[in-house]
């Protein structure tokens, strides 16, 4: 396994301050944009004046009718608040996934919780909403977390048992394998109910065009518990980079760090995907992004990329509502879309800049 | 291929031109169609001229054979041929998508009728030599009824096709007449599934609808959403349309109630007015002879409307 960041120790000549302050304002003026601009609902700049009518203690007419308010409170606010959550949870498990495998090329969904989720959603459709549509919660997101960790547990099991605790690279295989198997079994589904296909397709092709308050109060638990983890773990993987057995002599209890970062980060991740659908390239992208503008060390890393994260899926949401105005553009699209260029020129420039 | 190109192209241009397709595909004589009746009880094909085990890939053109009376001479049909009841009995595992030509071919079949949608699958047919007919999507009622008289002339039953295309055509007319003229132009949002994609007016269904005056609110996306773009929701809140059709109640398990529950659609005209119509996904999906039925029960809808607001 490479390591990734040998020079990650070196000073960048960035203050940690100067990022979070940074980190806090992208995140704010993400919210900002992000409520302001959609299909319908009024102008864009009455909308903060709305927002801050609705504030305690603070009346100004904002000119928003009740229609108006209605639009933006109960069909973009969530759809911007759900953004920022799986935007921030997906990067974070990407940066800790990154970490304690010693990778840069691996994504949250490494060990098979996207494949697992997937699997869920398609088998709730397979057997039809029509059997549970009396049901007073939507099985399909249950199924798809409970899958979601189903299959990353078989992948650790499956490695643990032929020695993936020592070696990631064992755990990383096993989760390959089970990613394999696991969208063989949904397309094989599909295939025998390909009537589904579509209300599949575009239930994993992301969902961020149908969040609702109440997918955000079934994210939100599991996200702080999750986040809670990796961030009191951050100096565990800042350490667990010099390699396992140098961890080890450190007194660093490597194989249960893993573990511990493993299940935080797939809770996390197997949540978002079962209210957003999968959401690509932001796992993945986002933490280099923060390290390439300096934060190297993963005290710095996780609690930026949780920021850094949620402010891009809420800013890669915009483009997805309004570029064909009022059809919807997906997610998944617009992030790679958008990450794609964007880390390209990141690249360049540090390369310019050694 | 040559076969297959005179099959696509027979469609919706006419009957004579239908004819001569049948003639290169079957040994059909379609200049004396048989017996005149209707039941289909007394009208044994004549298995020397006339295919008798047919295999249906299409569910649209199940529902065709078995209205016209052709229903015997159905050996198998796909997976999703679920109406009539009788035509559901005869449900195999062939698949219109992903067909597999040597279980097709294990049937033995002498007429094999797909969408058309898959010209590898006709291109296998032809090497095999097995008859095939195609029907591809319509664009207008005409277009059903073209398909259901070429069905007609191709399995024997070419008056039954007549009959059956000829007395849709005037329950049609009368539906459409039964609206008062000069009536409000309405809108509408059909719903393909709950993640908001829908149909613009430049599609069947959508021509079933404008049919009756109507139009929907889905053209707004129709240059970059093509014809079943996916909506933003808060776009189908803003346009509110007069009517709402859910077309995903099947298979989603949608209902006027879980639509009326969503965020922001209390305020929605047509979910206070109880005009979110709970429609059939199949019929809402195909282009068979129960769209009648489902023109009818859109008609309904409207005059209701009509009615409600005093016009």
């Amino acid at each position: 396994m490479q390591r990734p960041h040998p020079t990650s120790n070196a000073p960048t000549g960035r203050s940690p301050i100067g990022l979070g302050v940074v980190a806090v304002l992208m995140v704010i003026g993400a919210v900002l944009l992000g409520s302001m601009i959609g299909p319908a609902g009024p102008t864009w700049w009455r909308v903060p004046l709305a927002i801050l009518d609705r504030l305690p203690l603070i009346a100004i007419n904002s000119g928003v009718t009740e229609a108006e308010w209605n639009i933006i409170w109960q069909i973009r606010m969530p759809r911007v608040v759900l953004a920022g959550i799986v935007g921030a949870m997906l990067s974070v498990a990407g940066a800790s996934y990154q970490g304690v495998f010693r990778n840069p090329l691996v994504d949250p969904y490494l060990l098979g919780a996207a494949a697992g989720a997937g699997l869920g959603a398609t088998i709730v459709f397979t057997v039809g909403r029509e059997a549970t549509a009396s049901w007073p919660v939507d099985p399909a997101p249950a199924v798809a977390f409970v899958m979601a960790l189903a299959t990353v547990a078989l992948t650790y099991l499956v490695g643990s048992a032929f020695g993936g605790v020592k070696s990631n690279v064992t755990l990383v295989l096993a989760g390959v394998a089970m990613v394999s198997l696991t969208t063989a079994v949904q397309t094989f589904l599909l295939q025998r109910n390909s009537e589904v296909v579509r209300e599949v397709y575009s239930w994993i092709l992301g969902r961020l065009s149908t969040a609702t308050w109440a997918d955000i109060k079934m994210v939100t638990p599991y996200v702080v518990v999750s986040t809670t983890v990796l961030l009191l773990h951050r100096r565990h993987l800042d350490v667990l980079r010099v390699g396992d057995e140098e961890a080890s002599t450190l007194g660093i209890p490597v194989a249960r760090i893993r573990l511990v970062v493993v299940i935080a980060a797939t809770l996390g991740t197997a949540a978002a995907v079962a209210v957003s659908g999968l959401i690509g390239f932001v796992g993945l992208v986002v933490p280099h992004a923060v390290r390439l503008i300096g934060a190297t060390s993963y005290r710095l890393l996780i609690p930026l990329t949780l920021a850094f994260g949620g402010a891009f899926l809420i800013l890669a949401d915009v483009p997805g509502r309004v570029l064909t105005n009022p059809a919807e553009t997906p997610i998944g699209v617009v992030t790679a879309f958008l990450g794609a260029p964007f880390f390209i020129i990141l690249l360049r420039t540090r390369q310019v800049a050694r | 291929m040559k076969k297959s190109r005179i099959a696509g192209l027979a469609v919706g241009v006419s009957i004579l031109m239908m004819s001569a397709c049948a003639e290169t595909q079957v040994p059909v004589q379609s200049d004396s169609p048989p017996s005149a009746s209707t039941t289909g009880a007394d009208q044994e094909s004549d298995p020397t001229v006339y295919p008798t085990r047919i295999i249906s890939l299409s569910p649209t053109h199940t529902e065709m054979l078995f209205a016209i009376g052709a229903g015997d001479q159905v050996v198998a049909v796909d997976a999703f041929s679920n109406y009539p009841p009788e035509a559901a009995e005869k449900i195999t595992d062939l698949s219109g998508f992903e067909p597999n030509v040597e279980a097709i071919a294990g049937y033995e079949p002498d007429l094999v009728i797909t969408e058309g949608t898959n010209p590898s699958l006709l291109a296998q047919l032809d090497a095999l030599k097995i008859p095939h007919w195609s029907g591809p999507a319509v664009n207008n009622f005409e277009g059903i009824f073209t398909q259901i008289e070429e069905l007609g002339a191709l399995t024997g039953h070419f008056e039954n096709g007549v009959f059956v295309a000829g007395e849709m055509r005037q329950e049609i007319s009368q539906i459409r007449d039964s609206l008062p003229a000069g009536a409000p132009s309405l809108t509408y949002y059909h719903e393909l599934d709950p993640t908001y994609f829908s149909v613009t007016s430049d599609t069947f269904i959508g021509y079933v609808y404008a049919q009756l005056g109507m139009t929907s609110v889905a053209d707004a996306a129709a240059g970059a959403g093509g014809q079943y773009p996916q909506l933003n929701a808060e776009f189908i809140i803003a346009a509110d349309p007069d009517l709402i059709f859910l077309a995903c109640t099947k298979y989603c398990g949608e209902t006027a109630a879980t639509a009326g529950a969503r965020p922001g659609w209390a305020a929605m005209s047509a979910v206070q007015g109880g005009r979110v119509l709970e429609m059939d996904d199949d019929v809402a999906s195909r282009w068979g002879p129960r769209i009648v039925e489902y023109f009818a029960s859109v008609a309904a809808a409207v005059t209701d409307l009509l009615a409600a607001a005093g016009n």
